[in-house]
C-alpha cells in the first residue's frame, strides 16, 4: 500500500456510496436505452459500488484501473459490438479513475484544507456545470465534422456511422464539392472578393490608424464613431442602405460594389487592431529616423511597419474572414454573378438540398482553426515586440 | 524673466515670434494628421454612411404622387375630402391629361402600385385606366367625370381621391405610421384595423427575444468567464480556446450545425430517441420556432458576453474573496457582497454589446426561426426583396437603428469606445 503525505484515504461507506449515485446515474440512462429505468439504476449502483469495493480492498491503483477498464470494455463489447465496446471503454476509465480519486482523497488535494465538506461538492458541482457549459459551445462544431463524411444525404448520424463500419462513411460531398460548378463559382467569387476587400482596407486603415494615434488630432472622437460604425449598424440595415444606394448609382449587382461594400465592413477592425498596435508605439524612433536622414515614406517602410505588422496583418484577418463570412450584404448588393460561399450555404440551409453544406462547414472550420491559430501567434509576437520598446 | 519682457516676445531660430511658430507646428501635425485620416473618412462616407442616409430619406421620400400627377394634385388642392362627394370636372379633367403623359412613360403602375401600399386595389385601377386613357380624346371627350367613373366606379367615390391628396405632398411621414401600426386617415393619424398590425407586435417581440438572448448569455456566460478568470493562466488559456473557436467560425457554420442538432430528425432528438426519454412519434419540436431562435443566437453570441466579462474578472484581486471570508464571510455572501458588485461592469458592457447584436439579426432567426421566431430584420429583407416596398422597409430600419444608436449611446457612456476589444 502506498503512503500519502497529503491526501488521506477515505471511509468505505463514502467512496462505495458517491461511486454507486454515480453509476445509478449512468445505469438510468443506459436502463432507459434497453427498456427497463428501474433495473439500470439498481444494476448501475451495484456493480460499480462492489467493483469499487473489492478494487480497493485487494489491488494497488495501477492494476485494478487496467483491470476495471478491460472489464468494462468487454462487457461493452458482449452487449452492442464495437460501438458498445468504445462507450464500455469511456465508463471503465472513468469509474475506475473516479473510484481511487475518491479513495486515495486525491480530490482535496488540490483545495485549501479548512473547507467543508458541502464547498468541496459545490467546488466540483460549480466544474461540473462549467464543463457542460464548454460543451455547449463545443458541441455544435464537433457534430458537424464527422456528419460531413456521411455515405448517405442525411443531416443526421446513420445507424452505420454509430457501429464505426467504414461503408458508413464517405468522402463523397467533399467530391460534391470539387466537382459542383455552384459550389465552384462560389468559392472562386469569395477568393475574388475576400483578398480584394481586405487589400482595400488594409491600405486604407492602416494610413487613418496612424492618423489617428498621432497626439493632436481634432474631432478624433467624432471620426473614431464614425469610421467604427459599420461594426455598429445592424448588418440588415447597412446592407438596405447600400441597396437603395448602388442602385442609384449603378453599383449594385456588380463586383465593385461588393468589393467596396465588404470593405467598408472590414474597415472598423482594421482601425481596432492596429491603433491598439501603435499605443505601444514610440514615436521616438520616428523622430530618430528622420534624424538620420530617411523621408516619412522610408521611415514608415523601414521603422514603423516592421513593428506595427503584427497589428496590421491581424486587422487584415478580421477584415478578410469579415467579407468571407458575411452573406446579408452581399445578399443584397450582389447578384447572381457574386455569389459568394455563405450565400450559397444560405440558399442551401433554406432549401435544404444536400449535406455538401457540412463538407464545406468543416473546411471552413478548419481554415478558422488555422487563422486563429495565426492571429493568436501574431498577438504573442506583438506584445514581444512593444515589451522591447519602452513607453 | 525681465530679460524677456523687455527684449519682446520670444523668438524662434528664424526670427518668428515663438508662440506663432509652436502654433504652426501644431497646426502642420493636426494638417498631417487629417491627411493620413482623409482617405478612408472619404471611403467610409461614400461606401456607408451616404447609403445609410440614403436609406434615411428614402423613409419620408414621397415624390412620386407630385411627379406623376402635377396638375391633378394642383386641382385637388380645393377639394374637400370631408364633403363626402368626389371631386369636380376640373379635377377629373387634370388627371386625364397627367395620366396621359404618364401612360407614354409608363410611370402609371409604379404610382399604382406605391398607393396600393396605402389602399388596396390602387394598382389594378391605375393599370385598367392607364390603358383607356391611352384611347382618350383630350378634346372632345369631356365631361372627363363620367368617363372616369365608366372605366371604374372607384373614381366616382372620395376614397382613391382622398388617398392622392393626402400623399401629394413631397415628404411623408405614411411609412413611419405604417411602421407602428398607423395609417393617415381624413384628420391625422389614426390606428389601423386589428387585423393589419403587425409591426409593433414584431418590434416587441424582437426586443423580447433578444432580452431572452441577452439574459440567458449572462446565465452562461458568467460561470465561464468567472472560471477562465481565476484558473491558473496555462489552463485558462487552453479554456479560451474553447470559447474563441466558435468565435472565429463562420455564422453559415454555427447555423447549420444548429439546424443538424435541433431537426426533429437531428443529432438531440435521435440522442434523446435512443436514451428513451423521448418516444420516437414525439419528437421534441425544437426548429422553427421561438426556442430554437433563442438557442442558436444564444449560442452564437455566447462568446460577445464571455469576452468582456473575462476582461473585467482578471482584475478583480482573488483576495477581496478570501478577505471577506476571513472576516467571516460564508461563501455566498463573500460572492454577492464583494465580487459581484466589481463584476457588474463587465455584465454591462457584454449584455449591451450581445443584445445590440442581437436585435439587427437576420440570417439565424431566418434558418431556424420559421416564422414564429422572426425578427423585425426579416420583415425589412421581405419588404426589399419580395413586396419592394423599400419606403417601408426604410422606416421599419430607421426606427431599428435608432434603438441600436441609443444602446450604442449607452454603451458609449458605460464602457467607452476605445474598449471595443476583440478576441481576448
Amino acid at each position: 500500500m502506498s503512503t500519502f503525505a497529503t491526501a488521506q484515504r477515505t471511509p468505505a461507506r463514502f467512496y462505495v456510496s458517491v461511486t454507486a449515485a454515480a453509476g445509478a446515474l449512468a445505469g438510468m440512462f443506459i436502463g432507459t436505452s434497453q427498456g427497463n429505468t428501474l433495473l439500470g439504476i439498481l444494476i448501475g449502483a451495484a456493480v460499480p459500488a462492489i467493483i469499487a469495493f473489492a478494487a480497493t480492498k485487494m489491488l494497488p491503483e495501477r492494476p485494478a484501473r487496467w483491470g476495471i477498464l478491460a472489464l468494462f470494455g468487454a462487457a461493452g463489447f458482449l452487449i452492442s459490438a464495437l460501438p458498445g465496446l468504445f462507450v464500455g471503454l469511456i465508463f471503465g476509465w472513468f469509474f475506475g479513475w473516479f473510484m481511487f480519486w475518491l479513495f486515495e482523497g486525491h480530490y482535496r488535494a488540490s483545495l485549501p484544507p479548512y473547507l467543508t465538506g458541502g464547498q468541496v461538492l459545490w467546488h466540483y458541482a460549480f466544474r461540473v456545470i462549467c464543463g457542460a457549459i464548454f460543451v455547449f459551445l463545443i458541441t455544435p462544431i464537433l457534430v458537424v465534422l464527422p456528419l460531413s463524411f456521411n455515405a448517405q444525404d442525411f443531416f443526421t448520424f446513420t445507424p452505420e456511422m454509430l457501429a464505426f463500419d467504414p461503408a458508413g462513411y464517405s468522402l463523397k460531398h467533399y467530391r460534391d464539392f470539387l466537382t459542383n460548378d455552384a459550389w465552384q463559382d462560389a468559392l472562386r467569387n469569395s477568393l475574388l472578393i475576400a483578398p480584394m476587400a481586405t487589400l482595400l482596407s488594409v491600405s486604407f486603415g492602416t494610413l487613418a490608424a496612424i492618423g489617428l494615434s498621432q497626439p493632436h488630432v481634432p474631432f478624433q472622437r467624432a471620426i473614431m464613431a464614425i469610421l467604427i460604425s459599420p461594426m455598429i449598424v445592424p448588418l440588415i440595415i447597412s446592407a438596405a442602405g447600400m441597396y437603395f444606394f448602388y442602385s442609384r448609382i449603378g453599383l449594385q449587382g456588380t463586383y465593385m460594389g461588393v468589393v467596396l461594400a465588404h470593405a467598408a465592413l472590414g474597415i472598423p477592425f482594421v482601425i481596432i487592431t492596429v491603433t491598439a498596435t501603435l499605443v505601444g508605439f514610440d514615436n521616438s524612433l520616428t523622430r530618430a529616423a528622420a534624424n538620420m536622414g530617411a523621408n516619412p515614406v522610408t521611415t514608415f517602410f523601414r521603422v514603423q511597419m516592421p513593428l506595427i505588422l503584427p497589428g496590421v496583418i491581424s486587422g487584415g484577418l478580421f477584415a478578410f474572414i469579415t467579407s468571407f463570412d458575411e452573406v446579408v450584404v452581399v445578399l443584397f448588393v450582389g447578384s447572381a454573378g457574386q455569389k459568394t460561399l455563405p450565400w450559397q450555404m444560405f440558399t442551401g440551409l433554406r432549401e435544404q438540398i444536400s449535406p455538401t453544406i457540412l463538407a464545406v462547414a468543416t473546411i471552413l472550420v478548419v481554415i478558422s482553426i488555422a487563422l486563429l491559430t495565426v492571429v493568436e501567434l501574431l498577438r504573442r509576437r506583438s506584445e514581444r515586440l512593444r515589451g522591447m520598446s519602452p513607453g | 524673466m525681465s530679460d524677456a519682457t523687455q527684449s519682446g516676445p520670444m523668438l524662434a531660430a528664424d526670427g518668428t515670434p515663438l508662440k506663432r511658430s509652436l502654433a504652426r507646428a501644431l497646426r502642420m501635425q493636426k494638417i498631417r494628421a487629417l491627411m493620413l485620416i482623409a482617405p478612408l473618412l472619404l471611403f467610409v462616407l461614400i461606401t456607408f454612411i451616404l447609403p445609410i442616409g440614403d436609406m434615411l430619406f428614402r423613409s419620408v421620400e414621397n415624390q412620386i404622387v407630385r411627379d406623376t400627377l402635377p396638375k391633378t394634385v394642383v386641382a385637388l388642392r380645393d377639394w374637400d375630402p370631408a364633403s363626402g362627394e368626389a371631386p369636380d370636372e376640373d379635377v377629373y379633367f387634370a388627371l386625364a391629361q397627367d395620366l396621359k403623359i404618364a401612360v407614354e412613360a409608363k410611370t402609371h403602375t409604379r404610382l399604382g402600385s406605391r398607393l396600393n401600399y396605402e389602399q388596396t386595389g390602387a394598382a389594378s385601377l391605375f393599370r385598367k385606366s392607364g390603358r383607356k386613357v391611352k384611347r382618350m380624346d383630350l378634346e372632345n371627350d369631356a365631361p372627363f367625370k363620367e368617363a372616369f367613373v365608366k372605366i371604374d366606379k372607384k373614381w366616382g367615390e372620395p376614397q382613391i381621391w382622398q388617398t392622392i391628396k393626402t400623399y401629394a405632398p413631397a415628404y411623408t411621414n405614411g411609412y413611419f405610421l405604417n411602421s407602428v401600426d398607423m395609417q393617415k386617415g381624413a384628420d391625422g393619424p389614426e390606428a389601423r384595423p386589428e387585423n393589419q398590425r403587425i409591426y409593433i407586435m414584431l418590434f416587441g417581440r424582437t426586443m423580447f427575444m433578444s432580452l431572452v438572448i441577452t439574459v440567458s448569455c449572462i446565465m452562461l456566460g458568467y460561470p465561464v468567464a468567472w472560471i477562465l478568470a481565476n484558473l491558473p493562466m496555462r489552463q485558462a488559456n487552453l479554456l479560451m480556446i474553447l470559447v474563441l473557436l466558435p468565435f472565429w467560425t463562420s455564422l453559415l457554420v454555427r447555423t447549420s450545425a444548429w439546424k443538424v442538432m435541433l431537426q426533429q430528425q437531428g443529432v438531440i432528438n435521435d440522442t434523446l430517441v435512443w436514451l428513451g426519454l423521448v418516444a420516437d412519434d414525439a419528437r421534441l419540436i425544437m426548429i422553427n420556432n421561438q426556442f430554437g431562435t433563442i438557442v442558436a443566437m444564444t449560442h452564437i453570441l455566447l462568446p460577445f458576453m464571455i469576452l468582456p466579462m473575462y476582461s473585467v474578472m482578471q482584475t478583480i484581486p482573488p483576495s477581496y474573496l478570501r478577505a471577506a471570508k476571513s472576516l467571516g464571510a460564508n461563501n455566498w455572501t463573500a460572492f454577492w457582497r464583494v465580487y459581484f458588485p466589481q463584476s457588474v461592469p463587465g455584465i454591462g458592457a457584454g449584455s449591451i454589446l450581445v443584445f445590440i447584436l442581437a436585435i439587427g439579426y437576420y440570417i439565424t432567426p431566418e434558418i431556424v426561426g420559421g416564422t414564429k421566431g422572426v425578427f423585425i430584420s426579416n420583415r425589412i429583407a421581405y419588404h426589399i426583396s419580395s413586396s419592394l416596398n423599400w419606403g417601408l422597409a426604410a422606416a421599419l430600419g430607421t426606427i431599428l437603428l435608432a434603438v441600436v444608436l441609443l444602446f450604442y449611446w449607452i454603451y458609449d457612456k458605460i464602457v467607452g469606445i476605445d474598449n471595443v476589444k476583440l478576441g481576448g
